[in-house]
């Protein structure tokens, strides 16, 4: 129990930091009273308050959902290697994100908005025509069945979008820029946008910790432990793709967050799903807003693509962590 | 407790289990046996629900399986699979703590007292406390499967549903986890339900046994009715012989192997043995079947070697049994494989006959003293402790016995001694009625066992008109010599 509560106390004061070093640093440095006194200075405030503030929030919501759900996805799927990606719920997302800007579409009211709410309804049609394909051809919706649609999937949509790129002139570097993601200039109206669904997506998963444990024992199993498969799953499916499809809907598809944040959680506190849930949405929170730090401030003024950065910083110290705790954990 | 009637259900379309009804009582055992592919673990999913039936009815307490909601069939029955892979580590407690997920609700987890107490005990049960803190995938499977039958027991439920939960298990780990679950079953009056590789171990931990062939119940009932040899032969196709446990009331099935021509056909004749000063000794170069009261693997088994010593009138010896071990080590014999008598007459008398009749021959050989005559009828009188043997008898026969032929063999050669010391006149010295013995006679019966079946050995069979001639003859000439020693 003390592990629980000193994994859960760390990881809150790193999220702690990394917020207060995400609203802090940048081309210009905001003093930390600033965050309480706004009449220490107006000019600093506002680019707390609208700038940097909503970024962070959204760089760690979004960081935060892709963890949880790639915590979610591997222990339902009992498969290391699965992430937020591999129901394929994200290359929907991707596809409409890209019609919009290769086809430089704008819909009347929502004007800017348009990309985030076509992208969401990508990955929401995705979803639903995963799942619903998945069914057609295995009832029961094995595990192995899942993970094949998603592929199928994944790399249908895949080709689309190589289509579209291949086809872009102009819009080439608009589209590889929003598929290596990023969280700036996004403002809190992203936030807002995204925020429900992570809501719902975030309750959907914790409500079924304890059936994603007995998941991992193989559907048989978890049936026999007194699990409603077919309801836990179907709910398990929908969270996670909900909290996938809101984040790469706003952010882009920033990879490696949903595959190392929860199996470092996983190597150093262990596989009980009720801690690694909660725990993976804190830290993943924590790394994204640590690699938007870095990639906005590495090489400035220019920003890196934050998806670069998360591979750059996490598989170092993943490598790390694997090979200092392999004993413990089988991954 | 759980009655199921006219089940029929399996894999997709084709059943796999053909309208199989039994009930099983509460607190009772019941095993589940079969050839491979029989259906066994299928019958068990169809039952917990994996599978799906096409008609017949399960019936749990009363009310059909598929009625009650998941969590609250988890919490009536509890089913442990074969061994699994995992994906993740979890440790032990988490495992275990699974168990109790049909009796946690709510939006919070909520860990009560009676979840800790219910995984403690299971913890306790099935001796996994000291792996509580340790990952599952860092124990060997027989701890792993421990473990699991302690997540099942944290389920707390009333029938425990298991599918060849010896699996891959040493017999220590076998024996372990059946004790334990047999335990438990007597203890809170628990219902189990079990599929068995084994059939041995079946019978030995179930109250009844369901046989299935091909989908089918072939007999059900106590394990005396199931594990018969033409049954068990017809349903599993493999030449099987079935004997008692030399422990526990139950049946045992033991395989006969159909090796036919690969063994070498001996006849022993009387060259085989060997009699000197010191012992009479016969060596075989194939086993004989052998029931004896020698001094040195007694009882039935299977020997190749077989030695009379000689030793003196006064040997004493607080452990003879070990002492002769010694003996026959120090002499270069087997001690595994050699049956040991001891007599306190000189060996070189000793007196080796063959008799030959239509089912092929027996050899006799008698070493005699009738220094410790005894007449049976009045032994009640005598308060004197047991000496070493006097009459040692061996027969060794060349042909196939049965249980009851080795039996009446050594009824006929007692018979047929007696009539040998009538003979001679020889007396009991405390009582001066006729000896029918001596103090501490032994018998030999050994066989071939090749050739034809020989059902019986009594006095008018064959084989017992040679045994009570030659046994007769030859007891009586060693007793002749022993006199003649004696200077009588």
């Amino acid at each position: 129990m003390n592990k629980t509560w000193f994994a859960y106390v760390a990881s809150v004061l790193v999220l702690i930091a990394a917020v207060l070093a995400g609203v802090m640093i940048g081309s210009v440095s905001i003093p930390i009273q600033v965050l309480w006194n706004p009449n220490f200075d107006e000019g600093l405030a506002n680019i707390l308050w609208n700038i940097r503030m909503p970024r962070v929030v959204l760089a760690g919501l979004v960081g935060a959902s892709l963890a949880m759900a790639g915590a979610a996805f591997q222990g339902l799927l009992r498969n290391p290697l699965a992430d937020p990606y591999t129901l394929g719920v994200s290359s929907g997302a991707s596809v409409g994100a890209v019609v919009t800007l290769f086809f430089g579409i704008s819909i009347p009211f929502l004007g800017l908005f348009t990309l985030p709410v076509l992208s969401m309804i990508g990955a929401f049609l995705t979803m639903i025509i995963v799942m619903g394909f998945a069914k057609l051809v295995d009832r029961t919706m094995k595990m192995e069945t899942i993970i094949l649609t998603g592929i199928i999937f994944s790399s249908f949509l895949g080709s689309l979008l190589s289509l579209m790129i291949a086809l872009s002139g102009e819009e080439l570097r608009q589209i590889i820029g929003w598929l290596l993601g990023s969280v700036s200039m996004r403002g809190w109206p992203y936030v807002k946008m995204a925020l429900p669904f992570m809501i719902i997506g975030f309750v959907l998963l914790w409500l079924n910790r304890r059936e994603i444990n007995a998941l991992l024992f193989g559907e048989e199993r978890a049936k026999h432990l007194g699990v409603d498969v077919k309801k836990r799953k179907m709910m398990i499916l929908t969270g996670g793709s909900i909290l996938t499809g809101a984040a790469v809907s706003v952010s882009g598809t920033i990879g490696f967050v949903g595959l190392v944040i929860p199996h470092t959680i996983r190597i150093l506190w262990g596989a009980d799903h009720r801690h690694v849930l909660p725990l993976s949405f804190i830290n993943g929170a924590s790394l994204l807003i640590v690699c938007d730090l870095v990639s906005r401030t590495i090489i400035s003024p220019s920003e890196l693509p934050i998806g670069v950065i998360t591979a750059f910083i996490g598989a170092p110290v993943f490598a790390f962590i694997f090979w200092k705790q392999r004993r413990k954990g089988s991954v | 407790m759980l009655n199921v009637q006219g089940l029929t259900g399996g894999y997709h379309t084709v059943p796999v289990v053909k309208d199989v009804s039994f009930t099983v009582k509460k607190g009772e055992m019941l095993g589940i046996l079969g050839p491979n592919g029989s259906g066994k673990s299928t019958l068990l999913k169809v039952i917990s629900g994996v599978l799906p039936m096409q008609s017949g009815t399960v019936d749990l307490d009363g009310k059909a399986i598929h009625k009650y909601a998941s969590k609250e069939l988890a919490k009536h029955m509890a089913v442990l699979p074969q061994l699994h892979v995992h994906a993740f580590s979890n440790t032990v407690r988490e495992t275990i703590s699974l168990g109790r997920y049909p009796h946690q609700s709510g939006f919070f987890s909520s860990w009560s007292d009676k979840d800790e107490k219910a995984i403690q005990d299971a913890m306790r049960l099935t001796d996994v406390k000291m792996y509580e803190n340790t990952y599952l995938d860092e124990l060997s499977g027989g701890e792993q499967q421990r473990v699991f039958v302690a997540q099942a027991l944290a389920q707390q439920a009333k029938i425990i549903l298991l599918d060849e939960p010896t699996n891959h298990l040493d017999i220590a780990h076998q024996q372990q986890l059946l004790d334990t679950i047999k335990l438990q079953a007597n203890e809170k009056d628990l219902t189990i339900i079990s599929v068995f590789h084994d059939m041995n171990l079946a019978s030995l931990y179930c109250d009844r046994l369901l046989l299935l062939e091909n989908g089918v119940v072939k007999i059900i009932g106590e394990p005396h009715v199931v594990l018969k040899q033409k049954q068990i032969e017809s349903v599993y196709k493999a030449r099987v012989s079935s004997h008692p446990h030399p422990e526990q009331p139950k049946p045992q099935i033991t395989l006969l192997p159909s090796l036919g021509d690969l063994q070498v056909d001996e006849l022993i004749t009387k060259e085989h043995f060997t009699v000197s000063n010191e012992n009479v000794v016969l060596h075989s170069k194939t086993p004989l079947k052998t029931v004896s009261s020698a001094v040195v693997n007694a009882g039935s088994g299977w020997f190749r070697s077989f030695v009379n010593r000689h030793v003196k009138a006064d040997y004493e010896c607080d452990d003879s049994t070990q002492e002769m071990v010694d003996y026959l080590e120090a002499q270069g014999f087997s001690t595994t494989d050699t049956v040991g008598m001891m007599t306190a007459v000189r060996t070189e008398n000793a007196v080796i006959e063959e008799y030959k009749g239509t089912f092929g021959s027996i050899i006799i050989a008698v070493t005699a003293g009738v220094g410790n005559a005894v007449d049976v009828s009045k032994a009640f009188e005598r308060e004197d402790v047991p000496y070493v043997g006097t009459i040692n008898t061996w027969i060794i026969v060349n042909g196939k016995l049965s249980d009851e032929a080795f039996i009446q063999a050594m009824i006929t050669a007692t018979e047929a001694k007696t009539k040998a010391l009538q003979h001679e006149d020889v007396r009991d010295p405390l009582t001066n009625t006729l000896a029918t013995g001596t103090s501490t006679d032994s018998l030999l019966v050994a066989a071939t066992q090749k050739g034809q079946l020989l059902q019986y050995a009594g006095p008018i069979t064959e084989i017992g008109k040679c045994i009570g001639r030659g046994v007769f003859e030859s007891t009586t000439l060693a007793i002749k010599r022993y006199k003649k020693a004696k200077g009588m």
